[in-house]
């Protein structure tokens, strides 16, 4: 029985401003951590378990750089060191709690809960939109009570935007129009192009245009758990297709479901657009609409999810449709299969 | 409350002798196991016919293989006379690896100091930092040219990273110019006797580094003095305890019915410290609990590793009796 998630991986944990100088929980790959900021704004990641009697650490409080624990008043460094013990002189020499690799980067606090050796900042999932001036936007973060690969089959098949999201993104002309998958050892990617078809409402607003329209679909996938879309649509005939989408409207619609228990996820997400990029007004339409969007796929992947455990020993039958996610799961697999054969070590625990 | 982690059998896979001392075991589990840098192993051994509980760092790990080190003390509490009387094919109780004395990762730089069989976690630990490519040196102190363990391995794996100091030739390790060189941020780890520890802790405060970054394990079997036999006298309860050369004295008290709590048992809780009353000799403190300045002062030492040299010791241990705490009963006191 292998798990669900690979260790040895970076996983987003919290937007950036989500941390700071409070205790912030965050249960990672099952994991219990506590996130927060350094005084000189560096974010730090402690297992969220006191040494001494495993009270949440995050129950405690912070002081300067370090946590103490609302219990005893043991106090740990941001990497870990006990650097406090209540009546004594000295400090026990095993008193440590597990410090995580975590990084800032692109608008998210990352953190890597398996081996902390292997831990490169360069294994980060590049999004440059998030920090480019030439995109806008913002997201925000929905807790969905799913393995965090149903929401990786949600959007590695588009079609159910036909039917889950039919009055703003999706229509019929989409789930009909033929889709290509391709796939690396830790990508997949499926693209799909819709030519010369209204584009559906919140396209057409977008755009600003009611006539024919050509819409892309592009979803890349990075295991194990980011994807990024490229959608968008432009004046039918304009050239899209051939590579010029600048006629039209692009967006990066970035996902991802971070595994916080084999049955619940974090699921951040946001919209950059490369358009009208001063326009705040359009930046919280657009969260907003996004909200309303993931609303609809939370309640299918929830249910999804219920209807799963009722039934443990099925097993899918996977559609044409599903390429996408079969590749993504492969991809996925590896990375388990590659740290079951070697064990890591996990330290001090 | 200490977790209980579950005890299995190992089986004794091979023997080798690193050096005229130190003979390096390796032991098959049934399972395979995690095993950080800096991990031990405890070993269910026999000492005189009772149970008991020693810990081995571990050198080297694959999966269910797990090599340990140990040395031949020529006064033992009785876990190197055990280690070194197994055959290839015995099986003995362990459990499973534990890590009190993690790597920290990301520094950038670590210096790691061995003194004599203290070279086993650092074997560990050299190896996982040179994968890593992390910026390290190894300083590796022995009493003699012929007492170090894994020389070769070493120098094969660090090439001019390791230095070795040999005591019989009247070197010694320069503390102060190695702790000098270190840029800001860096560790150092350290496994070895008291005395080397106790210079290099002292080296470190003195240069005026952050303690959090000085990193040691102890084993507290080694101290200023030979361990030799000693009395605990026990005015409380009527007793003098004898406690034997190799022989704690919180083996020597439990044995004779003193209760004393402990946790530990290598001179890092606490929990076993006893008052003092008088001292006849010089007390011997192997534990990292108690400070320097309690250590002066003497009042309190830490049983399960700290000795006598000399005569004997005085101790007041914490039984009261019941009738000590709550007042005389009523009905008791109408009788009177």
């Amino acid at each position: 029985m292998t798990g669900s998630f690979p260790l040895n991986a970076w996983y987003a944990a919290a937007w950036d401003a989500e941390v700071g100088r409070t205790l912030l929980s965050r249960t990672i790959c099952n994991r219990k951590m506590v996130l927060y900021r350094r005084t000189d704004g560096l974010p730090a990641a402690l297992e969220d378990a006191c040494w001494h009697r495993l009270v949440p650490l995050s129950i405690g409080s912070l002081v300067g750089d370090d946590v103490r624990c609302g219990y005893h008043g043991l106090v740990f460094a941001p990497n870990g060191r006990c650097t406090h013990m209540p009546s004594q002189e000295t400090i026990n020499p095993s008193a440590c709690v597990r410090a995580f690799p975590v990084v800032e980067r692109h608008r998210f606090v990352w953190v890597w809960p398996g081996d902390p050796a292997l831990a490169d900042p360069a294994l980060i999932p590049p999004l440059p939109w998030l920090d480019d001036p030439e995109w806008a936007g913002d997201g925000a973060m929905t807790e969905v009570k799913a393995d965090y690969r149903l929401v990786i089959d949600n959007l590695m098949d588009l079609t159910h935007e036909t039917f889950v999201h039919g009055s703003s993104i999706g229509n019929a002309a989409l789930a009909e129009a033929p889709f290509e998958a391709f796939h690396g050892e830790r990508t997949a990617r499926v693209e799909r192009w819709v030519l010369d078809q209204p584009a559906p409402p919140f396209w057409a607003g977008q755009l600003g245009h009611d006539g024919p329209a050509d819409r892309w679909q592009i979803i890349n996938f990075l295991a194990p758990a980011t994807i990024y879309l490229e959608v968008g649509v432009a004046p039918a005939g304009t050239g899209a297709p051939e590579g010029d989408r600048s006629q039209g409207v692009d967006m990066r619609v970035i996902h991802l479901p971070t595994p916080s228990t084999d049955r619940t996820c974090y699921y951040f997400w946001a919209h950059m657009r490369n358009y009208r990029v001063h326009d705040q007004g359009q930046t919280r339409r657009v969260l907003a609409a996004g909200g309303g969007i993931m609303a609809e796929d939370e309640l299918v992947i929830e249910a999804q999810q219920r209807a799963i455990d009722d039934h443990p020993d099925h097993v899918f039958y996977n559609l044409n449709i599903d390429a996408g996610s079969m590749w993504a799961r492969r991809a996925i697999d590896r990375m388990i299969a590659a740290e079951v054969a070697a064990p890591i070590a996990v330290a001090a625990e | 409350m200490s977790a209980e982690t579950e005890w299995t059998r190992a089986t004794v896979e091979g023997l080798r002798d690193l050096t005229p001392t130190i003979r390096e075991i390796t032991l098959r589990l049934p399972m395979a196991v995690a095993c950080a840098p800096g991990s031990h192993l405890r070993v269910g051994i026999a000492v005189d016919g009772r149970a008991d509980v020693r810990s081995y760092s571990v050198v080297d790990h694959d999966r269910s293989v797990v090599r340990i080190a140990v040395k031949r003390q020529p006064v033992s509490r009785g876990g190197s006379a055990y280690m070194w009387s197994l055959h290839v094919g015995d099986t003995i109780r362990v459990a499973a690896p534990r890590c009190d004395f993690p790597l920290t990762h990301g520094a950038s730089h670590y210096l790691l100091i061995a003194g004599g069989v203290g070279i086993t976690p650092m074997v560990a630990m050299a190896n996982t930092l040179a994968t890593n490519g992390a910026s390290l040196r190894l300083v590796y102190a022995a009493r003699s040219a012929d007492e170090f363990a894994y020389r070769d391995d070493l120098v094969a794996r660090l090439g001019s990273r390791v230095a070795f100091v040999d005591a019989s030739r009247g070197q010694d390790i320069d503390i102060a110019g190695e702790i000098a060189a270190l840029p800001d941020d860096a560790e150092l780890y350290m496994c070895g006797p008291l005395g080397m520890m106790d210079a290099v802790r002292a080296s470190w405060a003195a240069a005026g580094r952050n303690p959090i970054r000085l990193r040691y394990e102890t084993f507290g079997s080694s101290g200023q003095f030979q361990a030799q036999p000693f009395t605990v006298r026990v005015p409380r309860l009527g007793l003098d305890v004898p406690v034997a050369a190799d022989q704690s004295m919180l083996d020597a008290l439990e044995q004779a019915g003193v209760e004393v709590a402990y946790e530990c048992r290598r001179g890092e809780c606490g929990l076993c410290a006893v008052t003092v009353v008088d001292v006849d000799g010089t007390i011997d403190h192997r534990d990292v609990f108690l400070s320097d300045r309690q250590h002066r002062a003497g009042d309190r030492l830490c049983a399960c590793v700290s000795r006598v040299a000399g005569g004997s010791i005085t101790i007041d241990p914490a039984w009261r009796g019941d009738g000590a705490f709550f007042p005389t009963p009523p009905a008791q006191a109408a009788s009177h």
